[in-house]
């Protein structure tokens, strides 16, 4: 294998690690307000993520620098391309992630109310956001010989990709009900499994219709490994839907972690070895050679990568343990 | 036309707006895990006080600096995608790094620190608090590794139409680093020392804590010695080293137009750069040689030959950044910078003559010195990247060339006028949770002591 398909799996693990960490992150902030009825509940639900959602956030960010490493033109094209959208995540993640911190440093209702509210608007935007630009991603977007993005904002818009966005919001809700479910105790437990019961059936759903979708409208089924792995992820969610009514939340939670893995895997597989697609003409597709950085600047960042990975995985592993008890009314922090 | 200046407008709110809060978790980290060091080591419950009162302060600026940073990831590739495509197999590689050596320690660490107090052993949650000081210091490390390359390029070849990466090695030792990342690093040092200072003085006026705000004092006072010293001494190999490998920069922050030897430094300057002279100004003889070479005499470039030489060099064009706002933006830092080496000296004085607490009207203007350092470090980033002008990449590639150009003005305009709208909203929320917190003091800050709070409070729906 050489080195430009290694950090074109790279990247996608990057994102597998992003949409399974953020994932329950954003179903949690968009929850927020659903299943947190007074203050302690919701300080309760913010704890349960408190010590992880930067951390989290840092595999998205990583993400994007190494997008830039390692395949320049696909950060320029993509990043100058989905221009709006992108600004829309930032600002999404901006209020997001300063609520997080701002809103217990102050007690007044008011301006509590405030910050739940930038916490789930940007939990919900983000978490729909990111599954319309996979769904642009595999779909194919307008671009031009030169790699430039010749479409607007409202090309990024079509039923296809708007059902992209909402897989990854019902599948992120569902994850972060399940997450909820398992760090908390009591009635904050049942509840949150309540909810993740029949978000679970809205997910199949969706995802259902996805797939459906993306045999038609893209060139994913093409590639049989790639069809093969997003009808697992499709398998794996049942299984999560069938666990949790069984009581085993930890379990479900397991399963549909592994959907995101699986769903995210699809996207990546059905994409090689292209970055982007041009929906214009297939020759002006940007792939993981000519939108790549050189040979020597690949090496150094695999280097790099291999050492550092294996590290990061580590201490965040180790801070999920350290924080391993569920959040009860007697811990909060936030 | 519109996009570059929409697009270089955007660049330097987003850019000076995230380095409002960089410098402060710069220092104020390392003053926090020098705190609970002493904490760990006597057992005293002062410096516990001092751990959570400053750390609920540096919690506070360091989620600003957290996600107005998620910009400047992004940004490069909305705004300056030609500049991503050209230079981005040398670029991003810093950025990545940056991303996996330091901000996943930062951002973790943060978590286990804030969250950890009850759950850790008092050595792995000190170790947690170095971890998150070291990396946000590292993070400075890379992203000035990648500036530097855009000051001073090396490491590179020219191929495919693009600067292509030929040594790492070179890249991470670019000299143009060993001044860069020491004169930021020290002057968040120094932004820090003057915070807590600054605070610390407000509190010994008021007679609260005096335990807390004296030990806090003694340290930052220590730190802010040091570290001013330092940006001072850096900062001025770091214009000797300038004249060398960027004479236009220097030249234009001296409004130094013509060829001279001994050259002289100009005081103050009426600077009329449509004819390229000074109409009148206030000359030190010698000075500017000085300042260039350690020694009275020596031949320093004019702005006028340096165009004349970079027009023969890179064809024909305006190479002159502008004169007058860099003039000035040298001469606000350098004031800044000599205003606060004085007020170090003189708290360092006051403070070991057991004096500091009688002088009122010393310890206000500490206070009011707290902004200072955000002024010298804002000009100082000012004259660094305008006076790289019109380069975005030393020599290599103009601003001009750099910018997105399939991105409508309009959508740069959207965003731009966001932009600063939220960070113009947030920057009131945190300047007022900030005051909040200095002037409630040490107790009511800690997390605890919020707990307790709400615990009694009435639940809302």
């Amino acid at each position: 294998m050489d080195l430009n398909s290694l950090w074109f799996i790279l990247i996608a693990v990057l994102f597998v690690g992003f949409f399974f960490l953020e994932g329950f992150d954003f179903g949690v902030g968009i929850l927020l307000p659903i299943l947190g009825k007074n203050d302690v509940d919701r300080r309760q639900i913010i704890n349960t993520i408190g010590p992880h959602w930067d951390g989290n956030e840092v595999w998205m960010i990583t993400a994007g620098g190494a997008i830039f490493a390692a395949f320049p033109n696909w950060y320029a094209t993509l990043f100058s391309g989905f221009f709006l959208a992108l600004f829309l995540v930032l600002v999404a993640l901006i209020i997001r992630g300063v609520a997080f911190e701002f809103r217990s440093s102050h007690s007044s209702a008011g301006w509590r109310t405030s910050w739940d509210w930038a916490i789930f608007t940007g939990s919900i935007l983000s978490a729909i956001l990111w599954g319309v630009a996979v769904a642009n991603l595999i779909k194919g977007v307008p671009i031009d010989a030169k790699m430039q993005y010749v479409g607007t904002f409202f090309d990024l818009l079509s039923p296809y990709t708007i059902i992209g966005g909402l897989t990854t919001l019902f599948v992120f809700v569902f994850h972060g009900a399940l997450f909820l479910s398992l760090k908390t105790t009591g009635k904050m437990a049942e509840k949150a499994a309540k909810t993740a019961r029949s978000v679970g059936l809205l997910a199949i759903v969706i995802v259902l219709i996805m797939a459906g979708c993306t045999y038609f409208q893209t060139g994913l089924f093409s590639s049989l490994g790639a069809g093969i792995t997003l009808l697992s992820s499709g398998i794996t969610l049942v299984l999560a839907n069938v666990l949790l009514r069984s009581q085993k939340v930890k379990a479900a939670f397991v399963l549909n972690g592994l959907t995101i893995l699986l769903f995210t895997v699809a996207m990546f597989w059905g994409l090689f070895p292209h970055v982007m697609i041009s929906s214009l003409n297939p020759n002006w597709s940007l792939t993981i050679y000519n939108a790549s950085s050189s040979p020597y600047t690949l090496k150094i960042m695999t280097i790099v990568a291999f050492t550092m990975v294996p590290i990061v995985l580590l201490y965040q592993g180790w801070t999920y343990w350290v924080f391993r008890k569920r959040v009860t009314e007697k811990d909060l922090h936030y | 036309m519109t996009q570059l200046i929409i697009s270089r407008l955007q660049f330097a709110v987003t850019t000076s707006y995230h380095f409002l809060f960089v410098p402060l978790t710069l220092g104020l980290g390392v003053l926090v895990a020098l705190m609970e060091t002493w904490y760990v080591r006597t057992g005293n419950e002062t410096y516990k006080k001092m751990t959570k009162f400053w750390g609920k302060l540096f919690l506070i600026n360091f989620a600003m600096g957290v996600v107005t940073g998620l910009v400047q990831e992004f940004q490069f590739g909305m705004n300056w995608s030609e500049y991503s495509r050209f230079v981005g197999d040398i670029f991003g590689a810093p950025l990545a790094v940056e991303a996996l050596l330091a901000f996943f320690l930062e951002s973790t660490f943060l978590g286990v620190w804030v969250f950890g107090w009850d759950r850790l052993p008092k050595k792995v949650h000190l170790l947690s608090i170095w971890l998150v000081a070291i990396s946000s210091n590292l993070s400075a490390l890379w992203i000035l590794i990648a500036n530097s390359f855009m000051q001073e390029p090396v490491g590179y070849a020219l191929r495919h139409g693009r600067a292509e990466m030929t040594s790492f090695l070179a890249l991470v030792t670019n000299p143009h680093v060993f001044y860069q990342f020491p004169h930021t690093v020290l002057s968040g040092f120094v932004t820090a020392a003057f915070f807590v200072m600054g605070i610390s003085a407000y509190h010994l006026i008021k007679k609260n804590h005096l335990d807390v705000f004296r030990r806090s004092f003694h340290m930052a006072v220590v730190f802010g010695i040091i570290s001013t010293f330092g940006v001072a001494g850096i900062g001025h190999l770091q214009g000797m080293y300038l004249v060398k490998v960027q004479p236009m920069k220097m030249a234009a922050a001296e409004a130094h137009w013509e060829t001279e030897n001994p050259a002289g430094l100009l005081v103050f300057a009426s600077i009329d750069e449509q004819g390229h002279k000074n109409t009148s100004q206030l000359e030190i003889p010698g000075m500017l040689s000085f300042l260039s070479y350690d020694r009275f005499t020596g031949e320093v470039k004019g702005i006028n030959e340096l165009q004349a030489a970079d027009v023969q060099q890179y064809g024909p064009g305006n190479y002159i950044p502008p004169v007058t706002s860099l003039f000035w933006s040298f001469r606000i830092m350098l004031a800044a910078g000599m205003w606060l080496v004085v007020m170090s000296l003189l708290g360092l004085y006051f403070y070991k003559s057991k004096r500091l607490e009688q002088k009122t009207w010393f310890l206000k203007l500490l206070l009011f010195t707290i902004p200072i350092p955000y002024i010298a470090n804002t000009s100082g980033w000012y004259m660094a990247e305008v006076g790289r002008q019109p380069w975005i990449v030393y020599g290599l590639q103009k601003v001009d060339a750099a910018v997105s150009t399939s991105v409508p003005a309009a959508s740069m305009l959207i965003a731009l006028i966001g932009f600063a709208l939220i960070y113009s909203i947030l920057a009131i929320a945190d300047v007022y949770l900030l005051v909040k917190f200095i002037k409630q003091g040490p107790e009511e800050a800690s997390p605890e002591a919020l707990n307790h709070e709400m615990k009694g409070a009435s639940l809302w729906t």
